[in-house]
């Protein structure tokens, strides 16, 4: 007969928590609860008699005093009348506007610099090579205060663009003079641009403050619906080539569909540009102090932007490179015995297969970018850390709810990008079966 | 059959005929590098239009540099005099004024043989780490940093003219102070020669080392603290047979955190009291310019590296909660812009902690700057983790070593080696950023100290110069590290996949 094997008997022992693998890692986990928990009050115990002491509390009230001071670049209307909270809105708008440009720039300066770099014209691949170690390799923000300097040390000063009575009767022209069609002027206090103007807008309306234009929301619809058009024409057309093996002329219909009607609603709402330029007196005289009209663009915003994109796009042409050179040089090949020259080879062959080893570290570049527009109050740039953590933190003595507040957009802007990458990564990803 | 008997018949080969110039030589290299195409030339162009103009506006300001003067004015007036009353030139007498205090910052002038071998010894306790058991790697880093740092403190000695005769138990005397120096660097050359590997113990013991030397004070101090880790090293060793690893940590800790907390400062106020040996205490506002730069991205890198590791192994690990911290704590950081962390070091950190501790704030930003670069090192070690294949880890449990025996022994070794390229260029990363200090008011080189240089009546209006020398010495730094890292990527290839 065979003896029935004694079955291991289920009863608990102590030591079964520390010994027995199956028990061992909720008992740390347990542990590990037990002593976060443990730090975290300590945290707010120390916290919350700090607070007693100073005799403060955690009150967020302050957001809807009057803030009180003022905000030079605002794209909502501000005014020091307004309140703490719509200030930071105005520092949040300041970072989101400067964080997008300069991805937009630093991408195609990087893209640019990436593929320069590969060329085999060995000057500007050499030129290149030193742009991106010079900028890799010093810090951002001595990039940020050098670009501010130059702006403002090395432009000449408003007065520069005057035409004087002598000036007029000498016959020469004042020392400093504006570019680009005698239409941007470049002083050492800000750049003036020309501005848009519509003569016939469509008004608008104001939602909690913030004012809704419909003339802008017309044209952006306006060009929303030319790209739709247009990509339904060129499926049209793929499908007319797949069928027939003749690819029908697009792309006098693509230009017409993508511009014609912008064009039409800009010209029918009057649009006309307003050019900075200084009063003019009698015979060509200049009056005033600097120039009228125009859009003032602040040199903390443009050297701001300007060293950003140079600095992310100096880490993206890395990124560039980096995916150009992990496609196997047969694809190149390929491409050449097809008989496609290097530059179609490049745009239709090798960038969209390295552009899916090139978008993760784009994803951590453009974060790295809008994180890094923080060094903005270098220069007095008034973003995010320039209002809600910089201003309004003075002057409220409010430590702990303004960084609170601050670290959370940030990490909220944060996450919206990296969300929103990693979609457009996991759609581009090759659709393995 | 007779021969056909031909009317010519060539005896000997005909020279080869040159190729054509477009072929040969320069012209042809300029064609195939530069011309190559329509598109080639306009780039060959441009670039060559960009030198010019750079090397238009840049090269007459720097043939004109002006060395010797005493200020701005004075520089001015002698390129005016040397090259014309239009001329530019840079003053580069700034620098040669001013350079200390942008190595330095304020520390004491007399002192500044103490830095200097703090950075000698801290290349001379990478260099195991960096060239693991390369005797002759470790030997010529050794040897040729350790001359050039007894050589530069033999050249700073005549600064240390002005020397304060405060200090009573303290040797400042700078012969001795050579010769200590001297034999320190000379022992260490010695042992990278003979037992390369002993010299890991200059590593170990070095954050103590460093420490003492830069800020002073009571020999005792550190070597109470080092103690503490020492009690907690024997604690561990002694139970982790008995208890686990984690266990018997866990109680090492305890131990070393009461020997901390409660019995070091008695022990060595005693033996302070009986043998006071020591350098004279130089303050924390003292530091300034590139010292402070190295001492945060040093102690930061340094410290994150055992909390980015735990923090890599929390996030791969199986138990659901220490991953989902671990997760949080990493993405939360990570998520933040550094100049938070430092805002959160001078302004909040005061209301964390215990009411009336008050540390000065380099040591607060360290804190900060530490736990802001253990989320990005856990990240890189992370990589290092995933990049090992499955295999070793089965290999691992297939030879019945539990968890920490497979870190320990398989795991960690590959995996760090695999990030170290990621670590250095972390470290990149953070000595580039510890510029952004200046923001809650510390001396960095670029901010501070160039704010204190143009606050001088001599030096007002000063702009390019200080650009120049802190981004050259920036650039340098960090290029070298970045080529280092390329040549370990290269290095350390292994191909396994």
């Amino acid at each position: 007969m065979a003896t029935v094997a004694e079955t291991p008997k289920s009863s608990f022992r102590l030591g079964m928590l520390i010994y027995d693998t199956r028990y061992r890692s909720i008992t740390i986990q347990v542990i590990v609860l037990f002593l976060v928990f443990l730090f975290v009050s300590w945290l707010v115990d120390n916290t919350i008699q700090n607070l007693a002491a100073k005799d403060k509390d955690i009150n967020f009230n302050f957001l809807w005093n009057r803030a009180g001071y003022d905000i030079d670049q605002q794209l909502i209307p501000y005014t020091n009348d307004s309140t703490h909270g719509r200030a930071a809105v105005i520092g949040l708008l300041n970072t989101l506007v400067v964080a997008f440009f300069g991805c937009i720039l630093a991408t195609i300066i990087g893209v640019f610099a990436g593929v320069l770099r590969l060329s085999n014209n060995w000057l500007v691949a050499r030129i290149m090579t030193v742009y991106v170690e010079v900028f890799r390799n010093i810090p951002l923000l001595l990039w940020i205060i050098l670009t501010f300097t130059i702006f403002s040390e090395t432009q000449p000063e408003p007065k520069d663009f005057k035409v004087t009575q002598e000036m007029v009767n000498q016959g020469i022209s004042p020392p400093a003079h504006k570019i680009f069609f005698d239409t941007v002027a470049i002083t050492n206090r800000g750049s003036n641009i020309p501005l848009p103007l519509l003569e016939r807008p469509l008004g608008g309306f104001e939602v909690a403050g913030v004012p809704v234009n419909f003339s802008v929301l017309a044209t952006l619809l306006v060009i929303f619906g030319s790209v739709m058009i247009n990509r339904t024409l060129l499926r049209q057309a793929k499908t007319t080539q797949e069928e027939t093996g003749i690819r029908p002329v697009t792309w006098w219909k693509s230009l017409a569909i993508l511009f014609l009607p912008t064009i039409a609603l800009l010209v029918a709402m009057g649009l006309h540009f307003e050019v900075p330029a200084f009063a003019v007196g009698e015979n060509g005289v200049s009056k005033g102090f600097n120039f009228v009209g125009g859009l003032n663009v602040a040199h903390s915003f443009t050297a701001l932007l300007i060293a950003l994109s140079l600095y992310t796009g100096a880490y993206i042409a890395e990124a560039v490179r980096g995916g150009i050179l992990a496609i196997s040089r047969g694809q190149t090949e390929a491409a050449y015995a097809l008989g496609l020259r290097p530059g179609r080879t490049m745009r239709l062959v090798i960038l969209p297969q390295a552009l899916r080893v090139i978008i993760p570290p784009l994803i951590s570049q453009y974060l790295n970018l809008t994180k890094n527009t923080t060094l903005g109050i270098a220069i007095s740039y008034l973003d995010l850390k320039g209002t809600l953590g910089g201003i309004t933190l003075n002057q409220t003595g409010r430590e702990l709810e303004c960084m609170l507040l601050m670290m959370l957009t940030y990490l909220i802007l944060s996450l919206i990008i990296s969300t929103v990458m990693n979609a457009f990564n996991s759609s581009m990803k090759l659709k393995e079966r | 059959m007779t021969q056909p008997s031909a009317a010519f018949a060539r005896t000997e080969m005909i020279a080869p005929k040159e190729p054509p110039v477009s072929e040969r030589g320069a012209v042809k290299w300029l064609r195939e590098n530069l011309f190559s195409g329509p598109l080639n030339s306009i780039l060959t162009v441009l670039g060559l239009l960009a030198l010019f103009l750079l090397v238009k506006a840049a090269l007459p300001w720097l043939l004109n540099g002006v060395w010797h003067a005493g200020s701005l004015r004075e520089c001015r007036e002698i390129v005016a005099a040397n090259a014309g009353p239009d001329a530019h030139g840079a003053c580069w007498a700034m620098v040669r004024e001013r350079w200390h205090q942008f190595i330095f910052g304020f520390y004491p002038q007399d002192m500044y043989w103490r830095p200097v071998l703090a950075f000698a010894l801290m290349i001379a306790g990478l260099a195991p780490i960096l060239y693991f058991g390369q005797r002759r790697a470790n030997m010529l880093i050794v040897g040729i940093v350790g001359i050039l740092s007894f050589l530069v403190i033999l050249a700073l000695g005549p600064m240390a003219d002005a020397v304060p005769g405060s200090a009573d138990h303290i040797s400042t005397n700078k012969i001795g102070v050579v010769i200590f120096a001297g034999l320190l660097l000379g022992g260490l050359f010695f042992i990278a020669a003979t037992r390369p590997e002993k010299l890991v113990w200059l590593s170990v013991l070095y954050p103590a080392i460093g420490f003492f030397l830069l800020w002073g004070g009571s020999v005792w101090a550190p070597i109470g603290t080092l103690a503490g880790f020492a009690i907690l090293a024997a604690v561990w060793s002694v139970m982790q047979k008995r208890l686990g690893v984690v266990v018997a940590a866990g109680v090492g800790l305890i131990v070393a955190a009461i020997w901390w907390l409660v019995v070091q400062t008695l022990v060595t106020t005693q033996v302070h009291a009986l043998l006071p040996l020591g350098l004279e205490q130089v303050d924390s506002d003292k530091f300034g310019g590139f010292l402070l730069a190295f001492v945060i991205g040093v102690a930061a890198i340094a410290a994150s590296l055992p909390i980015g590791i735990l923090l890599a192994l929390g996030r791969r690990s199986d138990m659901p909660l220490v991953k989902m911290l671990s997760v949080g704590f990493i993405e939360f950081i990570r998520g933040v812009p550094l100049i938070t962390m430092l805002f959160t070091a001078s302004l909040l950190l005061q209301y964390f902690l215990p009411p009336q501790t008050n540390f000065d704030l380099i040591l607060r930003v360290i804190i900060l700057v530490t736990l802001f670069a253990s989320a990005y090192i856990a990240e890189v070690i992370r990589g290092g983790l995933a990049a090992l294949p499955r295999g070793q880890y089965e290999a691992a449990d297939a030879l019945g070593l539990d968890y920490w025996q497979a870190q320990q022994l398989i795991i960690m070794p590959q995996a760090l080696k695999i990030s170290i390229p990621g670590i250095v260029s972390s470290f990149i990363g953070l000595f580039k950023d510890t510029t952004l200090v200046a923001l809650v008011g510390l001396a960095d080189p670029l901010q501070g100290i160039t704010k204190i240089v143009r606050a001088d009546i001599n030096w007002k209006g000063i702009y390019w110069e200080p650009f120049i020398l802190v981004g050259a010495i920036f650039f340098i730094v960090c290029f070298s590290m970045s080529r280092y890292s390329m040549y370990l990527e290269r290095k350390l290839k292994r191909d396994h996949r």
